[in-house]
């Protein structure tokens, strides 16, 4: 038997959670120093999967299969596609550089934050637990990314939400305009919010998985769809819509599409930055890459009936996104408005079932999580430094703090999609890949494009440009430790938006196999279609 | 004698029972009125056994008895702890049951 | 030779890179990093240049091919170039023009503390712009045209400490992603009907006819509009041309480089470069002419009104365009005179503002023309460079603006029909009020009396010549404003270099060449004179008099701003806050409500448990009495 490096990738961060909650107390730097080891590790084994995947070899590659549950017929199966291989390296390669900038967000002698503090002392352990929720998260996001067995798939997804409750909820943002008191209803807020809608979603999940079961007799992702595609197994119109429906919908709620997308403000805002990136540019993705893997393999009839409207349900969060993202006072809410909007992107080039589409949408997975990293972690940069998330509170930082103020106009210009930055590459796939098939819908998803530079533009000339406040004067620029975060994202950043090929050469082929699935082909071009 | 109506006398006496233990306030005379109802299932059962021609309903009977018997001792335990510390025997003055 | 192609981007981005990511060490010597590579860049086109003069004129078309950019399915985008004679000549403007206003800079920023990071984002600028015009599909054409929009971004808003330089740069980034949306469409479109977006296959290459003709009439419409609106946005022509008067916020060199010289230039880049998708679309040629016609008025009427002396050169460049784009329109009769009146027009604007700056420079950068007067005795240099810059623009027989502009009013006539003649009216009417606007720019700056103020802070201005860094430039650009026209046109020197790029035809003018000379000499008289009467021969007042209705409006540029404000800004406003206020009270409403509703409910029902033992026992007979009955009826039935 061959060594499971799927399922190392996956234990390595976990083995890395439990090791870093065991560092005593006393001992805070220890315990961050081991998890971004660990978390490094673990990047160099998902670098380790890549350079294994052969982008032309078989569909699913470095399968393992082991016997679980047998009564149920549920197995422990994992293995990658091309997809798959880019959201793990993407989740890997992200995690430390969360770790890396929230060095001190949980250490309660650099933060001075009276509640945790009063506990340095005794057996309370804030720094630990932060990291090893983060490393516990990075398992479980893996692990979803791998399985290709709709139970386990289940179980890590929702699983997921237990050290994302803590994290959201237990290690908020401090800076609050009315106060701490303030901050720490809004955060438990918060932190109920994000558990009650996913484990809303996830419930009607949990009945459409034990549906499949019911309908199909077993759980194996890849014998189901086998199954689906030769014709072996047949499913009723409506009971596989219903199951569809089912599965979409708690993916909707994770992604999250309008109108299931109230939570993410709430939860960006309340959570750290690094927990915000967390959210937003890792475990968000679990649910876009589920509805390609799970939803169009599973239900292809279904996916096709329910493109009209998810499409709609797509643009629509597009715009309002945009629109609400320029209505915040907030930098965090902003953000957060700007990723709905980002994911409307993602979810209408998954459903525009053409191969520009989604490939585009992979890309975007991957850009997105990359672009939004840098603009968040600097923004948590900026807020750390003056204590308040509003952007009224700022004023002419260009002028004290230069190359923060650089880093983020780029991270910015990133979120606009600026052509030659990595995230243009995949918006315009995105939508050349829906215009060719709806002309309508793609014409106004490009106004997004207006409006992204719109809310990207005001937050940039409100915060940086204009005469200096007596707040910020004082403000430092950006130290080594922040700099080694913001540079390795913008690097790439530039190398993807000039040189996508190695992404998406990964891709390609898996996106193809998708699309057989639904049994659709990419249109032809009118010209050659009149010959 | 017809032996249904031993069970009009055990409907009487059920019904006699459930009313004292809606209307009466006494702890102690809610308690026999509790005793009442359960003598009154088992002259239910002690018919029935007799009428079907077995036992089951005379064993049932026995075990009911023996439950009353434990009963009385914890629930005359319990009201003489509640008069102690509240100087009454009504039911409406411990109310602590509620969330 | 090809390889050369792509060096000729890589030294000023190589440039952007090395003066952005330098910091602080590098700012001793930043501007001379800055100035060198643009020369370097600029050395590297004359070389191309000369390689190309030295071939056939069929063969001058050299392709380089870098790398595979975006390969997705059948989308394919490559990083490659193509160089041919039209982007030859807008490889040698922009390095030419741009090599001179980076020595410019060198003095004209002397004193700002951020010169180094000026430099880089001039040396951005240049890449990007010679990625547009060098480009070999438009997908890698957008790179480049946003990255000049960038460029322009930086250096627009790079006084950032001014509130107004910021809202500038926002909105002129802002207006230029309208025009975007059409660029991204027509790509999009380009790809839906014939599979490819790149140059080769699309418009021709190597005498092949491109497939561009092989679509139906209504979608080549469609892609040529959608390109129109993203020229429209580029070149701020009318609707989207709000930006440029307040780009002028923006430092003088950068105004002249980016405002004036070449990235505004780039919309009839666009058109010129699709004449195969234009040719193909008449109903959006006449939509181009008809944008073009409407913009040089519009710009020309608020160029007369402006007191500010950058903001009526903006009106002139506006309306200067106007012409191009109204040429580009016109067919293959226009195109080369369109990209002539380009490059003229390049070198005499160029010209002009970095007069204006030179002025400004010598005057505490006051910008205000009813604030100077008299200036000709203290800026001698400054005064010639600019007088033969202005005698360029009006159109004055044997300079650049007479050759290139005659050329376009002829090609205006040609056209034939109404058209023609209503095309041609309003060239010839533009024609008369751009000498009358240039006259006044003229006679207020460097004619009359002395009319200076001090500043703010109460300095008195001493006029006085600019440093030799700066007159060079001037000089060199005015050099080119006197004779580049007439040597283009001898022997029809430029029309046979671009010919097999763009084609040309005569069409059949109703009116003979000379007579349209005569006539543009005409209207040129009547508007020089009209604003001496004006400005030169009475005193100009220090503060502006109120004016008639069509001055004060074109003071406020058409109330085109105030249109802009009321219905998208306000109206903006009000709809991001009545969604966040839906948002909150709605969709998060429907979600709370029934979080709200499940725990109301569960309030009243906790009352039941009163604590009451006899209630319940009330409940117990209760609920045993129903299920007995339930079960008899049951049985009962």
């Amino acid at each position: 038997m061959s060594f499971p490096l799927l399922t190392a990738t996956a234990a390595l961060p976990a083995i890395g959670a439990v090791l870093t909650a065991a560092v005593p107390a006393a001992r805070r730097n220890a315990a961050k120093s081991l998890a971004l080891v660990f978390s490094l590790a673990t990047l160099a084994l998902a670098i380790v999967v890549l350079v294994r995947f052969d982008p032309d070899g078989g569909r699913y590659q470095l399968t393992e299969s082991h016997s679980w549950i047998a009564d149920f017929g549920v197995r422990y199966e994992l293995g990658v596609d091309g997809i798959g291989v880019a959201l793990v390296v993407l989740t890997a390669l992200l995690i430390p550089f969360i770790i890396l900038a929230g060095w001190h967000d949980a250490d309660p002698l650099e933060t001075g934050d009276a509640s945790l503090s009063s506990y340095a002392a005794g057996r309370w352990r804030p720094t630990q637990g932060f990291f090893a929720l983060i490393l516990a998260v990075e398992a479980m996001v893996i692990i979803s990314f791998e399985a290709t067995d709709v139970f386990v798939f289940y179980i890590f997804f929702e699983a997921m939400l237990i050290p994302m409750y803590f994290l959201i909820g237990g290690f908020g943002d401090r800076a609050h305009e009315h106060g701490e008191e303030a901050a720490s209803t809004q955060r438990s807020y918060a932190a109920v919010k994000f558990l009650l809608y996913n484990l809303v979603g996830g419930l009607i999940m949990l009945a459409a998985v034990i549906g499949l079961y019911v309908v199909a007799g077993n759980f194996s992702l890849t014998e189901i769809a086998e199954a689906r595609a030769n014709g072996t197994l047949d499913m009723a119109t409506n009971t596989e819509r219903w199951l569809f429906l089912g599965f979409f919908f708690a993916f909707a709620v994770k992604a999250p599409l309008w109108p299931l997308h109230t939570w993410l403000p709430n939860a960006m805002g309340e959570s750290t930055t690094p927990v915000a990136v967390l959210i937003t540019a890792v475990v968000d993705k679990v649910g876009t890459f589920a509805m390609l893997r799970f939803c169009l393999q599973l239900f292809p009839e279904a996916s096709k009936w329910a493109t009209p409207a998810i499409l709609v349900l797509a643009v629509i969060s597009i715009i309002y996104g945009a629109l609400l993202a320029v209505g915040q006072r907030d930098i965090k809410r902003l953000v957060a408005y700007a990723s709905i909007s980002h994911f409307g992107f993602i979810i209408l080039g998954i459903f525009a079932m053409t191969s520009q589409g989604q490939s585009g949408a992979t890309l975007y997975m991957v850009n997105h999580g990359i672009s939004t990293a840098a603009l968040m972690l600097v923004a948590g940069f900026l807020i750390s430094r003056r204590g308040s998330r509003l952007i009224a509170d700022y004023g002419g930082v260009q002028k004290v703090a230069p190359v923060l103020a650089g880093t983020f106009l780029i991270g910015g210009l990133a979120t606009l999609s600026l052509p030659g930055l990595a995230p243009f590459v995949s918006e315009f796939l995105v939508l050349v890949g829906t215009f060719e098939r709806y002309p309508a819908i793609g014409i106004v998803a490009t106004f997004g494009i207006v409006l992204a530079a719109l809310y990207t533009l005001v937050l940039y000339q409100r915060t940086m440009t204009g005469p200096v406040k007596p707040e910020v004067s004082a403000m430092p620029d950006l130290r080594a430790r922040e700099l080694l975060v913001v540079a390795p994202l913008i690097v790439l950043l530039i190398f993807l938006g000039v040189y996508p090929k190695p992404v998406t050469d990964i891709v390609d082929p898996a996106v193809k196999q998708t699309l057989s699935d639904v049994h659709k082909k990419d249109p032809q071009p009118e010209v050659e279609a009149a010959k | 004698m017809n032996p249904v109506n031993y069970l009009y006398l055990a409907a009487l006496l059920f019904t006699i029972g459930a009313t004292g233990v809606l209307i009466r306030r006494n702890a102690i005379v809610v308690f026999m009125c509790i005793e009442l109802m359960l003598n009154a299932c088992n002259l239910a059962f002690v018919t029935f056994s007799r009428m079907h021609g077995n036992l089951d309903g005379q064993i049932i009977a026995f075990f009911t008895m023996v439950v009353a018997a434990a009963e009385v001792v914890v629930g005359l335990a319990i009201i003489v702890s509640l008069f102690r510390s509240r100087h009454s025997a009504s039911v409406d003055d411990a109310s602590l049951m509620k969330l | 030779m090809e390889n050369l192609i792509a060096l000729l981007i890589a030294a000023p981005l190589l440039g952007a890179a090395v003066l952005l990511v330098g910091g602080r060490r590098l700012d001793a010597v930043g501007h001379w990093i800055g100035t060198l590579l643009s020369s370097v860049s600029f050395v590297f086109g004359v070389i191309l240049f000369s390689d190309l003069l030295s071939r056939d004129a069929e063969d001058r078309t050299l392709t380089q091919h870098l790398f595979s950019w975006i390969p997705v399915g059948g989308f394919q985008a490559d990083v490659a170039f193509r160089l041919d004679q039209l982007s030859m000549t807008f490889v040698l403007l922009i390095t030419g023009v741009g090599s001179l206003i980076h020595l410019y800079s060198v003095g004209y920023m002397e004193h700002d503390e951020r010169r180094r990071r000026f430099f880089g984002y001039l040396n951005l600028f240049l890449a990007a712009m010679l990625l547009l015009v060098l480009a070999d599909n438009y997908l890698l054409l957008y790179v480049g045209w946003e990255g000049v929009g960038l460029a322009s971004y930086l250096l627009i808003g790079f006084w950032q400490h001014k509130p107004s330089a910021a809202t500038a740069a926002k909105k002129a980034f802002l207006v230029n992603r309208v025009g975007d949306i059409g660029l991204s469409i027509a790509i999009m479109l380009m790809f839906t009907t014939f599979g490819t977006f790149a140059f080769g296959p699309l418009l021709g290459a190597e005498g092949e006819p491109g497939i561009a003709g092989d679509a139906s009439e209504g979608r080549l419409t469609a892609i040529a509009l959608m390109l129109l609106l993203a020229a429209c946005g580029k070149s701020a022509q009318v609707p989207l041309q709000s930006w440029l008067g307040d780009a002028m916020e923006g430092p003088t060199p950068v105004s002249a480089l980016i405002h004036a010289a070449t990235m505004v230039t780039a919309g009839v880049y666009l058109i010129v470069r699709s004449a195969a998708i234009f040719n193909g679309a008449p109903d959006a040629q006449l939509v181009v002419t008809v944008v073009g016609a409407v913009t040089l008025l519009f710009g020309a009427i608020v160029g007369c009104a402006k007191d500010d002396i950058k903001k009526a050169l903006a009106g002139s460049t506006m309306s200067q365009i106007g012409y191009m784009v109204l040429a580009a329109g016109l067919g293959p009769i226009g195109y080369v005179f369109a990209i002539m009146h380009l490059v003229t027009h390049g070198f005499f604007k160029a010209g002009l503002f970095l007069g204006a700056g030179s002025v400004m420079h010598g005057m505490n950068d006051e910008v205000d023309m009813r604030k100077y007067g008299g200036l000709r005795k203290y800026m001698p240099i400054t005064f010639v460079t600019f007088g033969l810059g202005y005698l360029a623009i009006i159109g004055f027989p044997g300079l650049s603006g007479f050759f290139s502009k005659d050329k376009i009013i002829e090609a205006a006539f040609a056209k034939g029909g109404t058209e023609g003649w209503i095309l041609g009216g309003c060239a010839l009417l533009g024609a008369a009020i751009t000498a009358y606007y240039m006259t006044r720019v003229m006679l207020m700056t460097f004619f009359g009396e002395k009319r200076w103020q001090p500043d703010a802070e109460g300095h008195e201005p001493h006029p006085h010549e600019s440093p030799r860094s700066m007159t060079i430039p001037m000089i060199v650009l005015a050099f080119g404003s006197v004779f580049a026209g007439g040597f283009f046109s001898i022997g029809d020197r430029f029309l046979h270099w671009l010919e097999p790029v763009t084609g040309h035809s005569h069409g059949d003018s109703p009116v003979s060449a000379l007579t349209v000379t005569l006539a543009t000499m005409v209207v040129l008289v009547v508007g020089v004179a009209i604003a001496y009467a004006q400005y030169g021969r009475r005193p100009v007042p220090i503060v502006a008099p109120r004016g008639s209705l069509l001055t004060r409006a074109a003071r406020r540029d058409l109330f085109q701003d105030d249109f802009n404000h009321v219905v998208l800004v306000r109206g903006g406003e009000h709809l991001t806050r009545s969604l966040v206020y839906v948002d909150h009270t709605l969709v998060d409403g429907v979600v709370n409500g029934t979080a709200a509703s499940v725990g109301g409910l569960s309030g009243r029902l906790r009352r039941v448990q009163n604590g009451f033992a006899r209630s319940y026992a009330v409940s117990m007979f209760g609920g045993a009495a129903v299920l007995i009955a339930a079960t008899l009826l049951m049985r009962a039935v």
